[in-house]
């Protein structure tokens, strides 16, 4: 589905992946440091570097540290997540960054999320026989334990969010204010940003709890509420998130994605 | 409420034994002699994996990963194999295809990263033919880093407060210093790694180009193990670059030439990976119907490696793969 916006006297469309990616791109700033996997994130973080964030520093949990991206990447450790890096390492060298506290972002997904946050990409259905298996944490639980803050990316609907993860592969904010650190994990960290096809979520100080910061064009409060499985918290000022401009539109579709891998994908 | 209080003891099944001192009479009488390790690749497997043994694979799951290696031991039959799913890709799709495993450390299993997920790893873990015990990526990292490093575990902060730390074989401990809560991971000492490189003596020193991922730590903890390599490369080579090497010989129990030998995997700057390959095993794996088939096209009628590269396009989709790794620009012929 695209969105089509009477703006500045002429139309600009977007379909809701492009939108998805430009929020997170903006949530990056110049001179911070992420881990990013393939696909939308990857998209993300090549579009903050070729417009508000030339300095973001990228890195992949395979090794590669601060490559210069060719093209989109196919896996987290092919050649193109080093191309004229400026140091090709190792897993735990990218780790121990994150577990000494020099990553700011990371990004992750999942089959199924609560309401504080908590990611399910492990199992649905009983661990020993499950109905389905998926592959399981990767790198996701060490990143979402170590990094400050946690971006998700993820469609929105209600076999996602749910009240109940069936298995928690990572961390977010476990049972609410406080429960990560009492758990052990280091003190400040967790999930920062969800975004999704149909609005972007941050999470309540008080109780750690999904809160709905901004609604994408188009989008009513009765569809996010449709969509979600647990009940969601609003901010006091729900804002209208902010649609693509044309100048992050251009670069999306002519310098970071023009294969339309990504952007050509359906968001949910 | 699954997974909601902080990870004490892990309840899954740790699979081998992390005691530094019984390692350390493993590796007591390890051969140190400086001798010609090269051999074929079936006489590697053959020789240094046994039934029932535990596997570490280097690389990062389609990327310089040993698939010459992983073929011989579905063409030999190996049976009962323990594996750690450290960003396990194809590799381990083969593994599961050949019914090989008895036993996964998971990290990273049953996906091919966006690619999609196999089917034939799904059903091992869906009809319960394997025992299962998780981790993250980091986790098993660490596990070899502390068995590299002859200690039996290492204390880290991953983990905590999830099921895969409940389901993982991770202890909690008191950091004695700072009073602190720290995951202790079990120290991994795998029986046999096996490992792609770019180059090679004869006697084992190996150089990777590239990303190392966390194969440095797997020759270290490993009892045995196994290199493929592009290329075989007299000793002058590798002590004009000695920065270069990563693992040294007396790590090395075999050493086989295999070029191309990550097909249809990346290999950072020789070949770009074979996405339609991959496809078609995707497909193939899909039910046992389509997969024997396949697997008898593909491995178990092939009499090597060379035979199977001939059936995916051999010099010809060689050549296209090394264009695309230099992206249309690099050296085009081996």
């Amino acid at each position: 589905m695209e969105t089509r916006l009477e703006k500045e006297g002429y139309l600009v469309s977007y379909n809701p992946m492009e939108l998805m990616i430009c929020l997170a791109a903006r949530a990056l700033e110049d001179g911070s440091t992420v881990v990013v996997g393939t696909g939308a994130p990857c998209a993300a973080a090549m579009l903050a570097q070729k417009t508000h964030a030339p300095n973001l520093m990228v890195l992949f949990e395979a090794g590669g540290v601060g490559p210069i991206l060719p093209t989109m990447p196919i896996s987290v450790g092919d050649s193109r997540t080093f191309h004229q890096s400026i140091m090709a390492s190792s897993m735990l060298d990218v780790m121990e960054a994150c577990q000494r506290g020099m990553i700011d972002y990371c990004f992750l997904g999942g089959a199924q999320i609560d309401m504080y946050g908590n990611i399910n990409s492990t199992v649905i259905g009983d661990f020993h026989r499950p109905k389905v298996r998926f592959p399981g944490s990767g790198g996701a639980n060490d990143l979402a334990s170590l990094c400050w803050r946690t971006m998700i990316i993820t469609p929105h609907d209600p076999r996602r969010f749910v009240e109940k993860v069936d298995f928690i592969t990572s961390p977010g904010y476990l049972t609410g204010k406080g429960s990560r650190e009492a758990a052990g994990l280091p003190p400040g960290t967790g999930p920062y940003k969800v975004i999704t096809n149909l609005c972007v979520l941050g999470f309540d100080e008080d109780t750690r709890r999904m809160m709905v910061e901004s609604v994408h064009p188009g989008v009513s409060r009765d569809d996010v509420v449709k969509n979600t499985g647990f009940e969601l918290l609003w901010s006091k000022d729900v804002l209208t998130s902010e649609p693509p401009t044309d100048e992050e539109l251009r670069v999306l579709r002519e310098e970071v994605d023009p294969m339309k891998y990504i952007i050509g994908r359906q968001a949910a | 409420m699954s997974g909601t209080l902080p990870v004490q003891i892990g309840v899954g099944k740790l699979f081998m034994d992390p005691d530094p001192d019984r390692a350390r009479e493993f590796f007591r009488q390890k051969s140190r002699a400086l001798t010609d390790k090269t051999m074929s690749v079936k006489d590697a497997v053959a020789t240094y994996i046994q039934d029932g043994e535990y596997l570490a694979v280097g690389g990062f799951g389609t990327n310089r990963i040993p698939t010459a290696a992983l073929h011989e031991i579905l063409r030999q039959g190996k049976k009962g194999l323990g594996i750690s799913g450290h960003t396990a890709t194809h590799d381990f799709q083969i593994m599961a295809a050949g019914g090989v495993i008895n036993r996964v450390d998971v990290a990273y299993v049953v996906g091919l990263e966006a690619r999609g997920l196999s089917r034939a790893a799904r059903r091992l873990f869906e009809e319960a033919r394997v025992d299962v015990c998780e981790w993250s990526n980091a986790a098993l990292a660490w596990r070899y880093k502390a068995a590299a490093m002859g200690v039996p575990f290492l204390p880290t902060r991953v983990m905590f407060g999830t099921d895969t730390g409940k389901y993982s074989a991770a202890r909690e401990i008191t950091c004695p210093f700072t009073r602190k809560k720290l995951l202790a991971l079990p120290a991994l000492y795998p029986d046999v790694a096996i490992i792609h490189v770019h180059r090679a003596d004869k006697y084992g020193n190996a150089q990777i180009d590239g990303i190392s991922v966390s194969d440095l730590d797997i020759a270290r903890a490993s009892k045995k193990v196994i290199i493929t390599a592009e290329r075989i490369v007299s000793d002058d080579i590798i002590r004009g670059d000695p920065t270069r090497t990563a693992i040294p010989y007396f790590c090395v129990d075999a050493v086989c030439e295999v070029r191309y030998g990550s097909y249809p995997g990346n290999m950072p700057y020789e070949y770009f990976s074979d996405e339609d390959h991959l496809r078609e095993w995707l497909a193939a794996d899909s039910g046992p119907e389509t997969l024997r088939p396949f697997l008898d096209k593909y491995i178990y009628g092939t009499k090597d490696f060379s035979e199977y590269l001939e059936l995916c396009g051999g010099k010809r989709r060689m050549e296209e793969l090394r264009r695309l790794e230099f992206l249309g620009n690099g050296p085009e012929v081996a």
